[in-house]
């Protein structure tokens, strides 16, 4: 990460729904290639700060700028050019219910109008393969899928322009053991392999200590710490910080950094 | 193209002649998605015509940037294959690697067909599995009430009073000002015509019989079959996307019971009682028109309209609104129930449970007109 250009800036971002503040002025930059993790308890603003990025909420004060560019005034073109740099993987996958896997990918793929059918049918049946998903399952609908199917048909239509900046909330959410271990594994290299930076929702200790570069600890309604997880268990004085990493399952997850 | 890219960004190709003397296709910028949007197909045909040349050799490693729609454009320039003389940096290579590797996609299992004969079977077929499924849901409703008759305090009395409510109170407003509006005209012209004749008193008589018997319970099933029929497919249908009915059945709430009867018994009890409410407005309204039309005073009509109009037909009114009703929301709960777990289903069901019930009321009515048409009208002699 030498050549670090920030990819997100937000500066002095407030949000607001009515009466009630989830974020006061918060400043957080995301740099290119590197994987940010977003933690915090239960409705801390987690999800909405990723909307904020997503442009699905425009903010009460403050900025948020993605490629340089905010989503809310940036005009159509720069709006189409920002959306095919960037992917989204949902929670619930949120898969078009009345398409098939094949079409669910091709979508964002014809929306661009300049790619031929049979580009377009390489480039899905290319994605299907890097998220794992058999050729057998693509003319499936998605309400015919498991769960763990699900999250990899969306995380290969997240992946269906190339972006190179990928959201995902909570990626591992819902998934047993042994598949959110393989999820992560497939994001690891494929984060290796496409040169991404990624955003991410967890509350999975695992998923974060497996991929995560820095850490940002929401609270209070505002960012309470943010760095390297070592850091962040050496200085974190929030009782949030004890409670998420001094718990049982937190000293079970960190066993790796001792033994470093 | 986006103006604040560096210049290097854009996808550029040079043909050069190496030391050799072999000629070699030089690729430089950038080979993006964002980079060839717009130009995409115009950078293929260029390229697609330089690829002709016997003996090309490609040289990769000036991209910029490459990504796997650049990839699988250059890909399917070659023909799929790799072309003879290709120059790649060790990453590029992991990507053609990962190309050659992709499996082709695989036909539909089933095939359909769209001939039709067998589009009118499978059409006739669908009708009757509607037809069965119907059935048995009446079925099942009958079981219903006999257990609730041994159990009544099962009886879902909230759900009956919330349907009521919803069906029939809420309908007020929408029945009386299209019910009014229909009496207005109908009064109209009507009494123009009986005005040529002299025998405007008889406005009281064709309004009468017509609303009474026929307009007020038609309009009023018709419009409770838009209204109510679609919410009531569309809530069953939302319920089955999100799993709430499996979440009632587990909790050993019979959702024939809760739902289905509650919503059947409900629109039964609104449906008669807003064809009283259609049926009173439209009159007033036709009676208020040809007050101002003709001068036929409201006070010698109301005092007319019993003899005018035997009250039998009141009862067939009521009764069409009850028996309408009952269909309605069977047909409405029928199809709920059929929705798939995906949206275009949920548009499809609303849109074939209305169409249906409509149907049906008018079928309704025919049936009762044919069966009692001895009944309610005086024949002249
Ligand atoms: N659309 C909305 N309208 C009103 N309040 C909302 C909305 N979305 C989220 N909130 C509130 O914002 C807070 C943060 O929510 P969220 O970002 O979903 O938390 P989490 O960190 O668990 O993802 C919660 O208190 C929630 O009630
Ligand atoms: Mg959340």
């Amino acid at each position: 990460m030498t050549t670090a250009e920030p990819v997100i800036e937000i500066a002095g971002l407030t949000t607001r729904f009515g009466q009630n503040v989830i974020h006061e002025n918060i400043n957080l930059t995301v740099l290119k290639g590197e994987v940010l993790a977003l933690v915090g308890g239960s409705g801390s603003g987690k999800t909405t700060l990723l909307r904020q990025m997503l442009g699905l909420i425009t903010p009460a004060q403050g900025s948020v700028k993605v490629f340089g560019a905010t989503h809310y005034d940036c005009g159509h073109e720069k709006e189409r050019e920002l959306r095919t740099r960037s992917g989204v993987l949902f929670q619930q996958g949120a898969l078009f219910s009345a398409l098939t896997v094949f079409d669910n990918i091709a979508l964002p793929m014809r929306e661009l109008r300049i790619l031929s059918e049979t580009m377009v049918r390489d480039l899905v049946m290319l994605k299907l393969g890097m998220v794992g998903v058999e050729a057998q399952h693509v003319h499936k609908m998605p309400s015919e899928l498991s769960g763990g199917m699900i999250k990899r048909v969306a995380l290969a239509r997240a992946l269906a322009l190339d972006p190179e900046l990928l959201f995902l909330d909570e990626p591992t959410a819902g998934l047993d053991p042994a598949l959110s271990e393989s999820f992560v594994e497939l994001i690891r290299s494929l984060r290796e392999e496409l040169a991404l930076t990624i955003v991410m929702v967890t509350h999975d200790l695992d998923t974060l200590v497996a991929i995560s570069d820095r850490v940002v600890v929401l609270a209070n309604r505002s960012i309470v710490a943010l760095g390297p997880i070592p850091d962040i268990i050496a200085n974190g004085r929030h009782p949030f910080i004890k409670d998420f990493f001094g718990g049982a399952r937190g000293r079970n997850a960190l066993r790796i950094f001792q033994q470093l | 193209m986006p103006s604040d890219l560096p210049v290097d960004h854009n996808p550029r190709h040079q043909l050069i002649t190496t030391e050799a003397g072999n000629s070699c296709l030089q690729l430089t910028g950038s080979y993006t998605l964002v980079s060839l949007n717009p130009s995409l197909p115009a950078v293929a045909r260029e390229l697609a015509q330089l690829a002709s040349q016997p003996g090309l050799y490609w040289d990769l490693t000036n991209i910029h940037q490459l990504d796997y729609a650049g990839a699988v454009m250059l890909w399917q320039i070659w023909g799929e294959q790799r072309p003879d003389h290709l120059l790649l940096r060790p990453e590029q290579e992991q990507m053609f690697q990962r190309l050659e590797k992709v499996v082709s996609l695989p036909e539909p299992t089933q095939r359909k067909w769209f001939l039709p004969v067998s589009l009118l079977g499978q059409q006739l077929l669908r009708f009757f599995d509607h037809l069965a499924g119907m059935i048995s849901l009446s079925g099942q409703i009958v079981l219903d009430i006999v257990y609730l008759m041994t159990h009544p305090s099962r009886i879902p009395v909230r759900e009956i009073s919330a349907n009521l409510y919803r069906t029939g109170a809420q309908a007020l407003g929408i029945t009386a000002i299209v019910g009014f509006l229909i009496g207005i005209v109908l009064s109209y012209l009507s009494s123009e015509q009986l005005h040529m004749l002299g025998a405007d008193i008889y406005i009281v008589n064709i309004l009468g019989m017509s609303i009474i018997r026929e307009l007020g319970p038609m309009l009023a099933a018709i419009l409770v079959a838009g209204r109510s029929g679609s919410a009531m497919t569309a809530q069953l249908g939302v319920m089955r996307v999100t799993e709430e009915l499996d979440a009632l059945t587990v909790m050993g709430i019979p959702h024939s019971l809760r739902l289905v009867l509650s919503k059947i018994i409900g629109l039964s009890l609104a449906l008669p009682l807003i064809v009283l409410w259609t049926s009173s407005v439209a009159l007033l309204g036709g009676l208020l028109a040809a007050d101002l039309q003709v001068g036929l005073s409201i006070r010698y009509a109301v005092t007319t309209l019993p003899d005018a109009v035997p009250i039998a037909n009141l009862w067939l009114g009521l009764g069409k609104g009850v028996v309408c009703g009952m269909a309605i929301a069977l047909i409405a709960c029928h199809f709920g129930l059929r929705i798939k777990p995906n949206t275009e289903s949920l548009g499809e069901g609303t849109t074939n449970s209305v169409v249906t019930s409509i149907t049906a009321v008018i079928i309704i009515d025919a049936i009762f007109a044919v069966a009692f048409s001895s009944i309610g009208i005086r024949v002249a002699g």
